[in-house]
């Protein structure tokens, strides 16, 4: 375990570069690679002289936007869970496991089922909407009872809380078959098909919760240390469980809005980049936030690879990563548990 | 002296769950004529009770016995295994969040049956075949991943969230790559349906819930023999973890017959177990729960089937739409006692 002194403070900042090279290797494996792969060079010319009859050509044009969309959205799963797992001091953490991503699915569904808004522009203020009810009441319900908020806790309540939206939502679709054809593409969490504007127009609110995730470091490496001692330092815990909230749902409602609901990236990204920085998180942000997209973009193009010519979506190749990544995390470490 | 006090109260607490449970199964048996009484053709009750004795006519005769009962039946035979499953479950994990269609195991039914109706293009008894042995393969796992010298709670509720996650995955996965038509066909089963449940169906759920509910009834004094905390209770001569095994193979078999009847139906096992034990006025209350799931999944079906005239819906939309609330006030309530 690396804890960060002056000597290694150098260590982690060429591990943010090193992390930095391997997304930017990433990012374009993840255009060049796919059903049909395509060489560097069509890249490099479909980016400067673009040719719109050449179909190598289009292909890369039409992976853009998923790239871009994996950059996104891996960021902004990544730094939510890693927030998320610094403010509840819950290793189990993660939007998805929390029911904060189907509470923003359900709300999306409902904006598309009953007010009929289709744009994703239009149901992400839903998305935004959903994400914080689900947010408040799983923790709300965890919270009860003797022990407060334990990790074992919060995971039942975020299951139990996802599986109503889900029976609700299903309730919904079965009533409804147009939405519900759409729906099930969508609820799969996917980066295909994911258009250029829509990733543009979400990129704002992805910026502003970044911001405010990565702001927060130092407040969260003070609540790490526990309620009453952060209290006793100074520090409002009520402003920075508030400020930590608000940048968790500002990004996992884009992230859910952009791609659909997305498990795993964030409970497993800060484990690993604790594993490398240690329990400073204002370390463990930055390095959630290039790893969580790697890790995204390495499951979609291992997605597009595995089952060739189809493939099969990013949300699923994470949960066959991410579940028995959550059973090793069980296995070792039961007693904080 | 105190130990007459504590005799009293103990027999006390007997009476009032004899009392509840039968209350329960008289409401039990009045829902259940009710919803052979509604239909395309409603009939009045008395002339239903008569027939269920035998000395019916011959037309309502027929829509009674022929079409109806199996339906209700099935309801009130799947209903019983689930609130027994849920009350099991929640017992051993001392949390009332912890309930087989949360921690995986219907989510494993519902995996090995999305896979045989839309890979493989089975229907019917074959379906359910699938389904219970997707529920004991799910469950097997869970457990082998939680074991570590034992199994705790805990480690099985989170083993089963992480299974529910990946075989929702499957589940989801499927979804996609089939036609639309054979999808819906699917989301019809994974939200639980007693449509065009027949004889057929109860010989299939009868003999297993026959044999499952009176031999987990028997396994309740191991429950509450668990209660008191592992090291107590191995003083007390307990195998705990032969005890807890055994508890969990039956609540699971239970849980798994039911869903491979009527596919998984959200939230009865979830919520029979609190509010028999708010009934009976706390402590473990196997019965009166059975008895709770029998009469919420009956309702749900008399509900989903009459509420709107012109369609009817799977008895698992009810059981979310009304369920999900209510299980959060009861959790709420719970909860505050610990």
């Amino acid at each position: 375990m690396i804890s960060p002194t002056v000597t290694s403070h150098r260590r982690l900042v060429l591990g943010v570069l090193g992390l930095v090279a391997v997304l930017l290797v990433m990012s374009v494996l993840s255009v060049v690679l796919g059903a049909r792969s395509v060489g560097l060079s069509t890249v490099v010319t479909a980016l400067t002289d673009y040719q719109p009859a050449d179909s190598d050509q289009q292909v890369v044009q039409a992976r853009l936007p998923r790239l871009f969309a994996g950059l996104l959205v891996g960021a902004a799963l990544g730094l939510a869970g890693a927030v998320m797992q610094g403010v509840t001091r819950n290793p189990l953490a993660d939007p998805g496991l929390l029911g904060v991503n189907a509470g923003a699915a359900f709300a999306v569904v409902s904006a598309i089922a009953w007010f009929g808004i289709t744009t994703a522009i239009g149901y992400v203020w839903f998305a935004f909407a959903g994400a914080a009810i689900v947010m408040v009441l799983v923790y709300a319900v965890g919270s009860l009872g003797r022990d407060g908020a334990t990790p074992v806790k919060l995971a039942l309540a975020g299951a139990a809380v996802s599986a109503m939206l889900t029976s609700v939502t299903t309730a919904v679709l079965l009533t409804d078959s147009a939405t519900f054809n759409q729906h099930r593409f969508w609820t799969v969490g996917s980066l295909s098909g994911r258009r250029l504007d829509v990733v543009a127009q979400l990129a704002p609110f992805v910026a502003v919760g970044v911001v405010l995730a990565l702001g927060a470091g130092r407040l969260l490496n003070t609540l790490s240390l526990g309620e009453d001692i952060a209290r006793g330092l100074g520090q409002r815990v009520g402003t920075a469980r508030a400020l930590a909230a608000a940048a968790a749902i500002l990004l996992c409602g884009a992230a859910t809005a952009i791609a659909g609901p997305i498990w795993f990236v964030g409970l497993i990204v800060p484990h690993v980049a604790r594993m490398v920085t240690g329990p400073d998180h204002r370390w463990i942000l930055p390095y959630s936030m290039l790893l969580a997209p790697i890790l995204l973009l390495v499951s979609d193009v291992a997605g597009r690879l595995v089952t060739r010519p189809g493939e099969v979506q990013v949300g699923i190749m994470l949960s066959f990563v991410g579940a028995p990544f959550l059973m090793v995390l069980l296995r070792r470490r039961t007693r904080e548990l | 002296m105190a130990l007459g006090i504590v005799a009293r109260a103990r027999r006390r607490r007997e009476v009032r769950v004899g009392v509840v449970s039968v209350a329960l199964a008289a409401a039990c048996f009045a829902v259940f004529c009710v919803s052979l009484a509604l239909g395309d053709v409603d009939i009045p009750i008395p002339e239903v009770v008569r027939t269920l004795f035998g000395a019916g006519d011959g037309g309502t005769g027929y829509i009674v016995s022929q079409l109806r009962l199996p339906r209700a039946l099935v309801a009130v035979l799947a209903g019983a295994a689930l609130g027994l499953s849920g009350a099991i479950f929640q017992s051993l994990v001392r949390n009332p969040l912890a309930s087989p269609d949360i921690i995986g195991i219907t989510a494993g039914a519902s995996a090995a049956a999305v896979i045989a109706l839309l890979v493989f293009g089975l229907r019917g008894f074959p379906v359910s075949v699938a389904a219970f042995a997707g529920a004991l393969g799910a469950a097997a796992v869970m457990y082998a991943l939680a074991w570590r010298q034992g199994v705790s709670g805990y480690r099985l509720v989170l083993a089963g969230i992480a299974m529910a996650a990946m075989l929702t995955s499957v589940v989801s996965y499927c979804l996609t790559r089939a036609d639309v038509y054979a999808a819906r066909d699917a989301l019809g089963w994974l939200t639980g349906s007693l449509n065009a449940k027949s004889w057929a169906t109860v010989r299939t759920i009868g003999p297993g819930v026959a044999v499952l509910v009176p031999l987990t009834l028997l396994a309740g004094r191991w429950l509450a023999a668990l209660q008191v905390g592992d090291d107590l209770a191995r003083v007390h001569g307990v195998r705990v973890e032969r005890a807890r095994l055994g508890l969990l193979v039956l609540a699971v078999a239970l849980a798994a017959v039911a869903t491979a009847a009527v596919g998984p139906v959200a939230f009865v096992a979830f919520v029979s177990g609190p509010i028999a034990r708010r009934l009976a006025g706390g402590g473990i209350a196997l019965v009166p729960a059975a008895l709770v799931g029998a009469l919420v999944m009956t309702a749900a079906d008399v509900v989903a089937q009459n509420a709107f005239p012109s369609t009817q819906f799977p008895v698992g939309v009810v059981t979310a739409i009304v369920g999900g609330p209510y299980l959060l006030w009861l959790l709420m309530t719970t909860n505050r006692s610990g």
